[in-house]
C-alpha cells in the first residue's frame, strides 16, 4: 500500500498526464466547464478518488462524465458548481496564495476538506458525481475502458448466456 | 371515438391482468397506458439511469419534466420532487408498469397476512385492518397467476406458508455462491431457508427462454425476455384476442359520470397533447396505489365534489410500501460470483409469532450489488473519500453480503395521498402529495428485523456487519406501493368492496395495489397479480351485455 505522501506523489504526476486521454488535447472539448473549472474540479475530484495502482477520478474521465451531466440530466447544478469551484478558488489563494489547479496535492486535499466542511452541500454532490462517473456506466463518458470495474475484479465485457439448464426440459405451462 | 365495454388505465401488473381477462371473456377494452411500449431490444444495462438507481432519470418513467410530486415533513415543510427522487416514490411508466423492470420475487402473502387485526388487534392510532377476503379466497388466483404469469421457485424449504394446491410451475435457478454460505448458516440457526419465488423463466416456457444468469436485473429489462411481467404475459394475449385495443402515451385526466352518478367514460390526453375522451360501460382503475388515488380525486363533479368514490375521504389515506431493514456482511473470503439475479435465498421464520411485534417480514438476499450501489454500502468507519473509501471498495465488493426484508407497514389513516392546492403537471392536473406517515411501531419492527438479518450473517461467518435500520420521515410507499383505496365491506372505512368496485359507483373498479388491506410482509406484485385475477372474475360472473346482474 501507497504511504499518504507517495499517493499524492503518483497523483498529483498521473493528473498532468491525464487529461489528455479524456479531452483530446483540443480546448473546446468541454461543453459547459471552461479549462479553469476543469482544472480546479479535477483537483477535487482526484482528492475524492486519488491514484494509486489503479487511475484517479480524472484519470478514468469523471470530468468529461460531469461536464456531459451538466448539459444535460444536471443542469439544475450549473450554478452549484461556479459557485463552489469559485469559493474553492478563493480558499486556495487565501490559504495557499494559489489558484487551486496549482496547489500542491497536499495543498488540495487540505481545500478538498475545508470545502467539504464550509460548502457541503456542494461538495456531496462533487462526491456523488465523481463516484457515478468513476462506478457508474461507461457509456456517459466515464469510468473510461471500464476501469473501476476491472479494478473491482468484475469480468469486463461480461460473460453472458449461462443458462443453466437443458432448454428442451421446461415443462408447458 | 367507438364506446366500448371497458377502459383499463394503467398497463401494469393489475391493469394487464384485467385487460386479458375481460378481452378473453369477449369484451371491447382499450387500454390506455400514459408510457412507452418497450422492447428486450431497448434494455440497456445502464447503471446510472434504469429504475432502481435514477441519478440520471428513470429509464421506464416518468420523466423528470414536467410530472412534478409534492410532499410534507413532520414539520409541515412542502417540498417538491422529482420522479427521480427518491421521494417522489415512483413506480413506472410504461407498458408493464413496474413489472417489466422489477426484481421480480413472486410472493404469496401469507394466511395472516389477510388477517392482522384479528391476530394481533390494531395498535393505538394504527388503521390496522383485516382483509374482507382470506388467502384460502385468492388461493386459485395464487395459482392462476403462477401459472400464467410463470413463475419458479421452490417453497418446500419453508413451513411458513399457506396451503397450495400444487408446486410452482418451474424449478428454481441453480444457487449461487451466497445461497451456499447462506443456507448452511441458516440451518444452523434452526431457520428455515428456501429459493425465493420469482417470476423468471429458469427453463423456457410460454414461448420464452430462461434466464441467462447476467449481473443486471432487478431495476432493468431483460435482453433475453425471460423475466415475466404483464408486457410479455397477459398484455399479448388480450391483444391476440381481437377485442382489447392498447393505447400508448395517453395520459388519462379524468373519470367521466353522467348525472346519475355512473361513469360513462373517461377523457385523456393522447400522445400528440390532444384531448380526447373514451366512453364505456365500465372503469377499471390500475394506475397503481398513488396515481389511481389522484385520478380519483381529480375527477371531481357535482355528485362528486370531493372526488370519485371519495364519500367519505377514504381515497389516498393507509397509504403503505414495505420499510426495508437488514445488514451487510463484510468477509474474510469471496461471497460474489457475478451471477444474476443475485437474489436468490429467503426465510419467512420472522414474518409473523414474535411476541410483542405486530408482524414482521421475509428476509432475503439482495440482488446483485453494482458498484455504484457499493459506494455508500461499505463497512462503518470508511471515510467517505479518498483511498481509504477506494480501497475499501476494492476489498469488500465482492466480500459483502446484503441480508434484508420488506417489514410489514402498520398503516394510518393519516399516512396518505391527497392532491396538492398548487402544484401542477405539464397536463395541468393537480399533482400527488404525500402526507403523515406509517405507525411508528413500523420501525420497531424493521429495527429487530435488521438485528435478525445481521445473526443470520454473522453465523455465515462475517467478521463485521452494518446495521441498515432507520425511522424515516415520511411513508415509504415507492415501487411497493399500496393501501389507497382499500377494500372492505364498510364504506366509511373502505373505498371498494372485496370485488374491487367503488362503494357508491358500480361501475368504477379499482384493480392494482391500491385496494390491499395490509401490504403483508412480501413483494406485493404476485398477490396484486392474484386480487387481479380474482376481481376480474367477479366482474365476469356479473357482467350482462352492457351492465351488471342484480
Ligand atoms: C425496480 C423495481 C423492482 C421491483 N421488484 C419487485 C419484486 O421483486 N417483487 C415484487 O413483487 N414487486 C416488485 N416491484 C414492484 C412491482 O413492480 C409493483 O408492485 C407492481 O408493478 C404494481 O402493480 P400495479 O398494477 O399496482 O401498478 P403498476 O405496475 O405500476 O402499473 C400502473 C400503470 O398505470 C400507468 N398509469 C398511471 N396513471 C395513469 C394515467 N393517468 N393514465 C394512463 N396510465 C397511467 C402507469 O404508467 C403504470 O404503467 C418492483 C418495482 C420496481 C420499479
Ligand atoms: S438475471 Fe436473468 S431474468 Fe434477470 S435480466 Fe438477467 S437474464 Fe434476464
Amino acid at each position: 500500500m501507497l504511504n499518504r505522501r507517495e499517493f499524492m506523489a503518483t497523483s498529483a504526476l498521473a493528473g498532468a498526464a491525464v487529461a489528455a486521454g479524456c479531452k483530446a488535447g483540443s480546448r473546446t472539448w468541454y461543453r459547459f466547464l471552461s479549462e479553469h473549472d476543469v482544472g480546479s474540479l479535477t483537483a477535487i475530484c482526484d482528492q475524492i478518488i486519488p491514484a494509486d495502482e489503479f487511475p484517479s477520478a480524472s484519470q478514468a474521465c469523471v470530468l468529461t462524465y460531469i461536464d456531459l451531466q451538466l448539459t444535460r440530466h444536471y443542469r439544475r447544478h450549473q450554478q452549484a458548481y461556479l459557485g463552489g469551484l469559485e469559493q474553492a478558488n478563493l480558499l486556495s489563494r487565501k490559504e495557499f496564495g494559489v489558484e487551486l489547479a496549482a496547489a500542491s496535492p497536499q495543498q488540495q486535499f487540505a481545500i478538498a476538506q475545508a470545502v467539504e466542511k464550509q460548502n457541503p452541500r456542494f461538495f456531496d454532490l462533487v462526491r456523488s458525481h465523481t463516484m457515478q462517473g468513476y462506478y457508474g456506466s461507461p457509456r456517459h463518458g466515464g469510468n473510461r475502458d471500464a476501469v473501476s470495474w476491472r479494478m473491482l475484479g468484475l469480468d469486463e465485457p461480461p460473460v453472458r448466456g449461462r443458462a443453466q439448464y437443458d432448454f428442451t426440459a421446461g415443462r408447458k405451462p | 371515438m367507438k364506446r366500448v365495454n371497458a377502459v383499463v388505465i394503467g398497463a401494469g401488473a393489475g391493469g394487464g391482468i384485467v385487460a386479458k381477462e375481460l378481452s378473453t371473456a369477449g369484451l371491447s377494452v382499450v387500454m390506455m397506458e400514459r408510457g412507452k411500449w418497450y422492447t428486450p431490444h431497448d434494455c440497456r444495462k445502464d447503471d446510472l439511469r434504469n429504475q432502481r438507481t435514477t441519478v440520471l432519470g428513470n429509464a421506464f418513467g416518468p420523466e423528470d419534466e414536467g410530472n412534478p410530486r409534492v410532499w410534507v415533513d413532520p414539520k409541515g415543510t412542502v417540498h417538491t420532487a422529482l420522479p427521480s427522487e427518491g421521494s417522489y416514490q415512483n413506480n413506472a411508466a410504461c407498458v408493464g408498469g413496474g413489472t417489466l423492470s422489477y426484481g421480480a420475487q413472486a410472493w404469496r402473502y401469507m394466511p395472516q397476512d389477510f388477517r392482522m387485526r384479528s391476530t394481533y388487534g390494531a395498535p393505538a392510532g394504527s388503521s390496522l385492518e383485516d382483509w374482507p377476503i382470506s388467502y384460502d379466497d385468492l388461493e386459485p388466483f395464487y395459482d392462476k397467476a403462477e401459472y400464467e404469469i410463470g413463475i419458479s421457485g421452490d417453497y418446500s424449504g419453508t413451513p411458513f406458508k399457506g396451503p397450495r394446491r400444487r408446486e410452482l410451475p418451474m424449478p428454481p435457478l441453480a444457487p449461487n455462491r451466497e445461497f451456499g454460505i447462506l443456507e448452511s448458516a441458516a440451518k444452523r440457526l434452526g431457520l428455515h431457508p428456501f429459493h425465493i419465488p420469482m417470476a423468471r423463466n429458469t427453463v423456457p416456457y410460454n414461448g420464452r427462454g430462461p434466464c441467462m444468469r447476467c449481473r443486471w436485473c432487478c431495476g432493468f429489462a431483460c435482453e433475453v425476455d425471460a423475466k415475466n411481467g404483464s408486457q410479455n404475459t397477459v398484455i399479448p394475449v388480450a391483444l391476440a384476442t381481437g377485442n382489447c385495443e392498447l393505447r400508448t402515451e395517453c395520459m388519462v385526466t379524468e373519470i367521466l359520470t353522467d348525472d346519475r352518478g355512473r361513469a360513462r367514460g373517461i377523457s385523456y390526453i393522447d400522445g400528440d397533447g390532444h384531448r380526447q375522451e373514451q366512453l364505456s360501460d365500465i372503469v377499471v382503475v390500475s394506475s397503481a396505489a398513488i396515481e389511481s388515488a389522484r385520478l380519483l380525486l381529480n375527477s371531481k363533479s357535482r355528485l362528486f365534489p370531493n372526488g370519485l368514490g371519495n364519500r367519505y375521504d377514504q381515497v389516498g389515506r393507509h397509504l403503505q410500501g414495505h420499510h426495508y431493514t437488514g445488514a451487510t456482511g463484510y468477509f474474510d473470503f469471496d461471497t460474489y460470483d457475478d451471477v444474476g439475479p443475485g437474489a436468490s435465498i429467503a426465510i419467512c421464520d420472522y414474518n409473523h409469532g414474535t411476541p410483542g411485534l405486530c408482524g414482521g417480514g421475509m428476509l432475503a438476499n439482495e440482488f446483485i450489488r453494482l458498484p455504484i450501489h457499493m459506494v455508500d454500502k461499505v463497512p462503518n468507519g470508511t471515510p467517505r473519500w479518498g483511498l481509504g473509501h477506494k480501497q475499501a471498495m476494492r476489498a469488500y465488493h465482492k466480500r459483502s453480503v446484503v441480508i434484508m426484508g420488506p417489514t410489514q407497514q402498520i398503516p394510518t389513516a393519516t399516512g396518505r395521498v391527497t392532491v396538492d392546492p398548487a402544484v401542477k403537471d405539464k397536463w395541468g392536473l393537480p399533482v400527488a402529495r404525500f402526507e403523515g406517515n406509517v405507525h411508528p411501531h413500523t420501525y420497531d419492527i424493521g429495527e429487530i428485523q435488521a438485528k435478525r438479518a445481521e445473526a443470520w450473517l454473522k453465523e455465515a461467518g462475517a467478521v463485521t456487519t452494518n446495521l441498515m435500520s432507520y425511522r424515516s420521515e415520511m411513508v415509504s410507499a415507492g415501487q411497493h406501493q399500496a393501501g389507497t383505496c382499500r377494500m372492505g365491506d364498510d364504506p366509511h372505512g373502505s373505498v371498494v368492496t372485496k370485488n374491487c368496485q367503488i362503494h357508491d359507483v358500480d361501475n368504477v373498479f379499482v384493480i392494482d395495489g391500491s385496494v390491499h388491506v395490509n401490504n403483508g410482509g412480501f413483494n406485493p406484485a404476485l398477490t396484486i397479480m392474484a386480487v387481479a385475477y380474482y376481481a376480474s372474475d367477479a366482474l365476469i360472473r356479473n357482467w350482462k351485455g352492457t351492465g351488471f346482474k342484480s
